[in-house]
């Protein structure tokens, strides 16, 4: 019987949560790396007993952990547990913690700076790993989104970890800023039809899209509009919150932007609004119906200032036509005082029948809906602050 | 033998408990202590000094014999009880929200 594994990255650790098909009686695992930040876990789709995680602590940095058995046992990659972590000569076996940013001749441009806060130049300095997206052929291959933005890889299961400078070689960095959370890369795309293309976001600078695997790079921020910079359709400067896009069409991208809503259907080239009947179009989280590609989820939040729901009532807003249209799905979720928020990684789906619905709250909730949003329950309920949510569906 | 303490954070990380002992060759100095303790624990590594600067990270400081020495010269010998055995280096993290 297949089941459903939910990974949760909080502020305090991470929490394995466990269910049958039926998704009805909750198992939960935790906490792993406690005291640690937890930004995010992801699952190979490949193998799915690989999960990597990304721990992190403004004390002490950025540490990878990886489980090879669905999260029972963790290790920093290439050192087993109960393994010594160096060489009989004394040499460390791994460096998988070490994020360098690449500066070299040969394969990046020179390190620009970016833009502070007040608009003056700032060096790029690595601060955390905010997203891990796994490859979708092979587990030993994954994907890192950090702060400050650029995108590294991996192949070697995490061990070592190299920049693709293409990213910040694209000549726009010193453009890019800091959101209020900091400069982050946070959604990396992997298109499923086409190994070689990739699309990445960034807060505050935008989309970016590569079609060489990510030796260049393209801004795809037209139709973007955002009335808080200095020019609102600037190509670069968005502050892109989240993309989520549907395996069977890797064309068709939703986008939960600082505010607005907006789609895309040609890959990113262009992009417009779908807001609709949205109560507020600001929010974080965004997401696709696994067998519905037109249906997606949003999570409206009041405002950049206020970062909880409106009018105190925690509403999931689901589109079945792809946008503009949208209803509130409010069944089991609490609608009265609750002034909670839901961060950009905190939402996920499940690939059963019908689709379960995941989300994560700053309030320490899980959410789950097994219908599709028509109904939730907590699945848990007093966990340290959400950061993230994933699910695997197991066979 | 050199003895170190860490915070509790990178205790778990190291899989160790209570004080670190270290034999640390020629003179004792933060670099030194601290080179030796990341040989033998390189999971430590890139956690109290910066992977390339090798600058101790901002909110990590160091201690010994009722002294701050965070803002010491990495070359600067360590007090002789610390390097004797008689004292722990302590890396301690600093007091800075939660």
């Amino acid at each position: 019987m297949s089941g459903v594994r939910v990974l949760v990255g909080t502020r305090k650790g991470a929490f394995i949560l466990t269910s049958d098909a039926k998704r009805e009686r909750w198992e939960i695992n935790g906490p792993h790396f406690a005291g640690w930040e937890m930004y995010h876990l992801k699952g190979s789709g490949v193998d799915p007993n690989r999960i990597y995680a990304s721990q992190s602590s403004s004390w002490f940095g950025q540490i990878i952990q990886r489980s090879d058995d669905g999260g029972k046992t963790w290790h920093q990659p290439g050192t087993p547990t109960g393994e010594s972590t160096s060489t009989p000569e004394g040499m460390p076996k791994a460096e998988s913690n070490k994020f360098v940013y690449d500066t070299s001749s040969e394969t990046g441009k020179p390190l620009t700076t970016h833009q502070w806060y007040d608009g003056t130049p700032h060096p790029w300095e690595f601060k955390r790993v905010w997203h891990l997206e796994p490859s979708l052929t092979d587990p030993d291959t994954v994907y890192a989104g950090v702060e400050d933005a650029a995108l590294f890889r991996s192949t070697d299961g995490g061990k070592s970890w190299q920049e693709l400078a293409g990213l910040r070689g694209h000549g726009s960095g010193p453009k890019w800023q800091p959101g209020a959370g900091g400069m982050c890369l946070h959604t990396i795309l992997l298109d499923p039809t086409n190994r070689n293309r990739i699309y990445i976001a960034i807060s505050a600078a935008g989309a970016f899209r590569t079609d060489d695997a990510g030796k260049t790079w393209k801004l795809i921020n037209q139709g973007l509009r955002s009335q808080y910079i200095p020019d609102p359709t600037a190509e670069v400067g968005h502050c892109v919150h989240r993309i989520a896009m549907h395996r069977s069409r890797p064309n068709a991208l939703f986008m939960q932007k600082h505010w607005d809503v907006m789609r895309s259907d040609d890959g990113g080239e262009s992009w417009h609004e779908i807001s609709g009947n949205l109560p507020t179009d600001f929010g974080f989280v965004i997401d696709v119906h696994a067998h519905e590609p037109n249906t997606i989820y949003v999570v409206p939040i009041k405002s950049d200032s206020e970062h909880f729901p409106p009018d105190g009532k925690l509403r999931v807003y689901r589109s079945r036509s792809g946008g503009n249209e949208w209803e509130a799905l409010t069944k089991g979720l609490p609608q009265r005082d609750c002034y909670v928020n839901v961060l950009r990684d905190a939402m996920a789906v499940d690939a059963l029948d019908k689709c379960g619905v995941y989300f994560g709250t700053t309030g320490g909730q899980v959410y789950a809906s097994a219908d599709a949003g028509d109904s939730w329950a907590p699945i848990a309920q007093h966990l340290p602050a959400v950061v993230s949510v994933e699910v695997q569906t197991l066979p | 033998m050199i003895r170190v303490t860490l915070p509790v954070h990178l205790r778990k990380l190291a899989q160790v408990d209570g004080e670190v002992a270290l034999e640390v060759a020629g003179q004792v100095t933060q670099r030194s202590v601290l080179d030796a303790l990341e040989a033998r624990y390189p999971m430590l590594r890139g956690t109290i000094r910066d992977h390339v600067t090798q600058r101790r990270r901002a909110f990590v400081r160091f201690f010994a014999c009722e002294q701050d020495l965070s803002l010491e010269l990495p070359d600067a010998p360590l007090p002789n009880a610390v390097a004797t055995g008689a004292e722990p280096f302590m890396i301690v993290g600093a007091i800075a929200g939660g």
